[in-house]
């Protein structure tokens, strides 16, 4: 047999669904989570608008807090852990990442690069895009 | 007979290894993992919807461009909606899991004006936008806009009729109805994937709309 008795539905926060987990510890968890993602979407808007910052680095760190604060609900509100209990749901994930990174970053480099090749010169570099 | 059952589920994690279900996960947990890739597949087609708003997003065609449509207090505001919503959601499946009629009911409602307060905030946006002469047919630009953020707009409108179907039924069936509770889980799964894909939206479309 394997080491776990029990999968857990994706979002369960009990690996027992059927033993009652104290509601309070429930609550924390919401909590934290609640905690982190506010600290986070406060620190994009501050770096948004904030001129402190390297202009340059601005966008990744914006995709970086995005990123984070991802994680930040898969763990606190949607309960995903590195748990044998959720390998399952670990793996759909991987997967939906997989596809999702393959559709935007293809599209923008594939995109990224016809605009390059279709446009010599560089004043024109946008006109095409505009029609 | 619990150990031929038992090497014939190899492969299943289901349930407790000394009954004879075996074999067979819980309902629960093959309800919940279907719907979670439900959702992947809904994340996976929003997915198109921003590759297709990143590679427009500087085609203008002499338009507005998005520093001068956003409006970063009202996103702001609608971030937080929906995150507040998203919490009170999870205290929802708490109650549910505990039974506890009146605060499943209590964080329902919250729930639901919060996330009607989102899609408010979110349609006079669109009004204030289309009335300045920047509607989906302005440019590529605002064309992919209003089909990325309209289709999560629509994703939270469904989301609150759920909800108030939802809200119906455990009025009708209770809470100790398997199957009310299992699209109580649904629903919330549902809900937390729409706030995700919420910050990924307003990160992508707001924020970095007004660096450039």
């Amino acid at each position: 047999m394997t080491d776990t008795d029990y999968d857990r539905a994706p979002g369960d926060a009990t690996a027992l669904p059927d033993v009652e987990q104290g509601t309070s510890s429930g609550v924390l968890v919401y909590s934290i989570g609640l905690a982190l993602a506010v600290v986070l979407t406060a620190l994009s808007f501050w770096v948004a608008n904030t001129s402190l910052l390297w202009s340059g680095g601005v966008s990744i760190g914006l995709t970086v807090l995005a990123i984070a604060q991802m994680g930040v609900h898969l763990v606190f509100f949607l309960h995903v852990t590195t748990g044998p209990d959720n390998t399952n749901n670990v793996m759909a994930l991987a997967f939906g990442v997989l596809i999702v990174t393959l559709v935007v970053v293809g599209s923008l480099l594939i995109m990224a690069d016809l605009n390059d090749s279709m446009m010599p010169a560089s004043e024109l570099m946008n006109l095409q895009m505009q029609h | 007979m619990s150990t031929m059952v038992a090497a014939g589920g190899e492969g299943y994690r289901g349930a407790r290894s000394d009954s004879y279900e075996i074999a067979v996960a819980e309902k629960r947990v093959v309800v919940g993992f279907g719907f979670w890739i439900f959702l992947l597949s809904d994340i996976v087609m929003f997915s198109a919807f921003f590759a297709a708003y990143a590679v427009l997003a500087h085609s203008t065609a002499g338009g507005p461009n998005g520093l001068q449509l956003f409006n970063q207090r009202s996103v702001a505001i609608e971030t937080g909606c929906l995150l507040a919503s998203s919490y009170t959601c999870g205290l929802m499946a708490l109650a549910v899991t505990s039974r506890r009629y009146a605060l499943t009911y209590l964080t329902a409602l919250i729930t639901f004006v919060l996330g009607a307060a989102f899609l408010v905030l979110e349609l006079r946006e669109f009004a204030g936008m289309v009335a300045v002469g920047a509607g989906p047919q302005r440019s590529a630009f605002l064309s992919a806009f209003f089909t990325l953020v309209g289709c999560h707009g629509l994703h939270v409108a469904g989301g609150l009729v759920w909800l108030t179907v939802m809200m119906a039924q455990v009025a009708i069936k209770g809470l100790y109805h398997p199957t009310v509770e299992r699209r109580l889980l649904c629903f919330s799964l549902f809900w937390h994937a729409l706030d995700i894909v919420w910050v990924w939206l307003f990160t992508v479309v707001y924020l970095k709309g007004i660096l450039s």
